[in-house]
């Protein structure tokens, strides 16, 4: 019985003095006094992880020549089913591929491609903005991949520096 | 006595189990046949015992150490531990050795996935290795186009090096070197020659020895296995086909203990290369007045159909059209082939392309024995046989046999080169070779002192006095101008030994093509004996093979052969085709020769991509489904057969599966082994040539390359790499070539035409032979396989 008119003395007061409001205007002023976290996109990038897992490239070594080997590990391995590779023995008598396929509208990015490789010849890259205007044009081929590669090799190189020490 | 010693057997224990074993049998066989798991390397059932991998070490109790089963007796209360602590230790310490020096290389590895050493080395390597030191390589050495080495990788098992001395019966591959300087290698640097090389790939438990044809376009768990039947010869070996997007990437053996064991012959394994031969059929094919049109299935089989009435309409009736059919057709094809030629009114239908004379008895072409019984034999005569080229396999049990201690026999025109001792070896002349079957004849029989030459009688001795004696036919002997005398004395002097007479009939199925009665005649009721020799040249007389060509008729229906390299006479072949107003070919490529003198080509599905069975050489029936498509409109040859007939009109064409083409046939036909019940031997005229007295002439005398029997072979590029392929060359003996003045190339004479090709300098032909190898298109000019002919010298 008490307890219940003490309760209604106590909500009448803070409705009065408008306590709530008080309390959320002091959230806000705290977090003026905060650094932001917004970025604002196109302009400015969040920091990315060595390990993030980006656009797919395939590597060459410093002498040009191409890592893959066409073990086709990455092909079976991949849960999507997104690689399809072709092999043949190059007239050096090298194993090659003459086909090497991802198919980013299947690719579900999980990195086991990149984590088979023996060579480190598939790779993730921190590159995530591309776009198709067909489907079609999410099909990456040897070359658009080699290209990939060739363009972001400084950067590839870098991240496994650095994420070296933990593999 | 030997029923009790075979009765006794030993108790064992191995891993708490008590187990049963034949007394004198080692440990492994005795796991092994009681699913028990011993890791190895070197052991192989088929092969001696080496024991030099040491993967099989097991702990035996009261043993002071560890032993390998491989080369263990067991005995009566052995208690033996393969998976005890000190077994495993023993595994895992032999393990390390081994990946000492084997490379890392299994991504790029053709045996990764598949491979002994990567299963064992999952289960008992170490994810680090203790060795320090710079590992071993080795360089590879090229033998041949078939397998490819990668040494580095090898283990020294030696399968190889026992599968050269003890199974091909060449001693191709040897080890040289001790310890760590061990190489494997081909005692002297050449190609390996053997017909059975391509199983040391199947035998090599690691990736030293690979296939070279798939190197690199696979990788194993990619591909998927369907088991079939080799097209190559009468013994039907059971192949797996290994797919990779329906495109048949390699072939492998079957194991099957009563055809072709674990073995799979060159032949057989790299043939599938042929199947992806840029001239393959993909669409039917029209002449038209310009030239060669596409057109399609249906406007094909109306063609076919409306110009086959045509033809015979205006030929005057059915007569006029002959069939020819490879004997390497399914049974099923040659069914409805056989309903088609005859519901068109012709009783001139034949499959027999290479025999030489149809005057034999007709007796099923038949091996006259099975083939475990063939490995059984005490005597076996071989008469105008290669084994070796013309059915490896059975050439392998023939070896078997003549290890055991069998007298293996051969009357030869050509001084063949056997993997095995012959006991008696006599080469005759093509036109000697029936007297000279004659003389053994007689020899067998007993009689005939005018033939008493000592080691003739000798030879005979074997055969009469063997409990299991085989007389064999080969490919030769079928071929002969004269083989119904041949087969006569053949038959006499089996009857007169109490020997089994067998035929090594060449293709796959011509056991099955008897037995349906693709043969000349009237009746088509399978098993019945319908043929009737062809002796008189009247117009409703059945022709045969050879018959149907030398009396041209006005249309002819092929199926799976290429008549200029198939037919026995490749000239006349050509010539009668030439001359026909309507040739129909079904067949999977097209060939220059082809294009002149067809009308319409149907593309068929061969192979891996057809479905049927044969009856191989033991009449045992061979079934296979399709395993990959064929290309582009290329349909079955039964199913394009089927709907031909019913466009014809005619009975018995209403299949939907190829299985009801089958339903009738019993699993295990048999037939009469061809003894003939007349004991007389019909004397050999001797041959009156004048020809024989003029010194420059030479005798043909002429066989076929192993790798050219049919247009699948022909094609397979690897198998054309090796030395057995097709060449166009002039073989004579060395005099002979000497007497004749003749340098490194000579000019070929006949039929008004001329030839100016190598000269190949064999001491194993006869001296007043040419022997030729055919099946190379050069040489399909060149008529018939007997006769004599000039050489001349060229500058």
């Amino acid at each position: 019985m008490f307890a219940g008119i003490a309760m209604k003395i106590r909500s009448g007061i803070s409705t009065l003095l408008l306590l709530e409001l008080l309390k959320g205007m002091r959230l806000t002023l705290s977090q003026m006094f905060r650094p932001k976290v917004t970025v604002r996109y196109p302009e400015e990038k969040t920091p990315q992880s060595p390990r993030f897992r980006g656009l797919h490239a395939l590597r060459r070594y410093p002498n040009g020549e191409e890592r893959c080997i066409a073990c086709k590990l990455c092909e079976v391995v991949c849960p999507a089913v997104a690689i399809t590779i072709d092999s043949e023995q190059r007239a050096d008598g090298s194993r090659r591929t003459t086909r090497y396929d991802i198919d980013l509208g299947k690719c579900i990015f999980c990195g086991f491609c990149e984590e088979s490789c023996p060579v480190d010849a598939v790779v993730e890259t921190h590159i995530f903005e591309y776009h198709g205007e067909q489907r079609g044009d999410l099909i990456m081929n040897k070359e658009k991949l080699l290209a990939v590669g060739d363009r972001a090799e400084p950067e590839i190189a870098a991240a496994r520096a650095r994420d070296s020490r933990y593999r | 006595m030997e029923r009790d010693a075979a009765a006794r057997k030993v108790r064992i224990e191995v891993d708490g189990w008590s187990l049963n074993a034949a007394p004198g049998s080692m440990l492994i066989e005795v796991t092994d046949a009681h699913g028990i798991y011993v890791p190895r390397f070197c052991y192989h059932s088929k092969l001696s015992v080496a024991a030099n991998c040491r993967m099989c070490l097991v702990e035996v109790e009261r043993a002071p150490k560890t032993l390998p089963a491989c080369a263990t007796p067991v005995t009566e209360g052995m208690c033996v531990h393969t998976r005890s602590r000190a077994a495993l230790e023993a595994q895992r310490a032999v393990m390390e050795f081994l990946l000492i020096n084997h490379p890392l290389d299994c991504p790029i590895c053709d045996q990764g996935g598949e491979c002994e050493l990567q299963d064992l080395a999952m289960g008992y390597g170490r994810g680090v290795s203790q060795y320090q030191e710079s590992k071993r390589a080795v360089v590879d050495r090229d033998i041949g186009p078939l397998v490819q080495t990668d040494m580095t990788r090898c283990i020294h098992c030696t399968r190889c090096v026992r599968f050269g001395e003890e199974i091909a019966g060449l001693r191709e591959l040897g080890a040289t070197g001790r310890g760590e300087g061990m190489e494997i290698g081909t005692y002297v640097a050449h190609a390996m020659e053997s017909e059975l090389s391509g199983n040391i790939i199947d035998l090599c438990p690691v990736g030293a020895l690979t296939s070279k044809p798939f190197r690199y376009t696979a990788r194993t768990w990619e591909l998927r296995e369907h088991a079939s039947v080799a097209p190559h010869d009468g013994v039907g070996s059971g192949v797996l086909l290994h797919l990779r997007e329906g495109r048949v990437m390699r072939v492998a053996p079957a194991p099957d203990e009563e055809v072709n064991e674990v073995w799979l012959s060159d032949r057989d394994r790299f043939s599938y290369e042929g199947l992806y031969s840029e001239d393959r059929l993909r669409e039917p094919l029209l002449r038209a007045a310009d030239g060669w049109r596409p057109v399609t299935w249906e406007t094909a089989l109306e063609f076919a159909a409306a110009r086959l009435r045509e033809v015979l309409r205006e030929a005057g009736g059915g007569a006029a059209l002959g069939g020819l059919i490879s004997p390497s057709s399914t049974l099923e094809e040659l069914r409805l082939f056989g309903r088609l030629v005859r519901g068109l009114g012709s009783p001139h239908l034949d499959h027999r392309l290479r025999q030489g004379s149809f005057g034999d008895s007709g007796a099923p072409p038949l091996l006259g024995c099975s083939m475990r019984e063939l490995e059984e034999s005490d005597a076996v005569l071989l008469i105008g046989a290669n084994p070796r080229q013309e059915q490896p396999l059975l050439n392998h049990r023939l070896r078997k046999a003549a290890l055991r201690g069998a007298s293996v026999m051969a009357l030869n025109s050509i001084r063949y080169d056997f993997n095995y001792e012959l006991t008696f070896t006599r080469v005759a002349a093509p036109s000697r070779l029936p007297e000279a079957l004659a003389a053994l004849t007689a020899a067998c029989q007993g009689s005939g002192a005018e033939y008493a030459e000592a080691a003739v009688t000798a030879a005979a001795r074997p055969l009469r006095e063997a409990r299991h004696a085989r007389v064999l036919l080969g490919e030769s002997a079928l071929a002969h101008p004269r083989y119904d005398e041949l087969q006569r004395l053949a038959a006499t002097l089996a009857q007169s030994c109490g020997a089994t007479l067998g035929y090594l009939a060449p293709g796959a199925n011509a056991y099955g093509a008897w037995f349906i009665n693709a043969l000349p005649g009237t009746v088509a009721k399978p098993g019945e004996a319908a043929y009737a020799p062809a002796e008189s040249n009247g117009a409703s007389t059945p022709l045969d093979a050879l018959g149907m060509l030398r009396d041209p008729r006005a249309a002819y229906l092929l199926l799976g052969l290429e008549a200029e390299l198939d037919c026995w006479d490749g000239r006349l072949a050509t010539q009668a085709l030439r001359q026909a107003r309507l040739v129909i070919s079904l067949s999977g490529y097209r060939t220059p020769a082809m294009l002149e003198y067809a009308h319409l080509l149907l593309p068929i599905a061969l192979y891996a991509e057809n479905e049927g069975s044969y009856l191989n050489l033991d009449g045992r029936l061979r079934s296979f489904s399709a395993a990959a498509r064929p290309p582009g409109e290329a349909r079955p040859a039964w199913r394009v057969l089927r709907v031909l007939g019913d466009k014809l009109g005619l009975e018995g064409f209403g299949q939907h599966r190829v299985e009801e083409l089958r339903a009738d046939l019993p699993v295990r036909p048999s037939g009469d082994s061809g003894v003939p019940s007349e004991t007389s031997i019909a004397p050999p005229d001797s041959v009156q040539d004048a020809a024989r007295d003029d010194p420059m002439a030479l005798e043909l005398c002429v066989d076929r390359a192993m790798y050219s029997v049919d247009a699948l072979a022909r094609r397979a590029s690897a198998l054309q790499a090796t030395v057995h392929a097709a060449d166009a060359t002039l073989r004579l003996h060395p005099a002979a070539a000497a007497r004749l003045g003749l340098g490194a190339r000579a000019r070929l004479r006949r039929h008004g035409e001329a030839w100016v090709l190598p000269v190949v300098r064999d001491p194993r032909v006869p001296e007043d032979c040419l022997y030729l190898r055919m099946g190379h298109p050069l040489l399909a000019e060149v008529g018939a396989p007997h006769g004599r002919v000039t050489l001349e010298a060229v500058s």
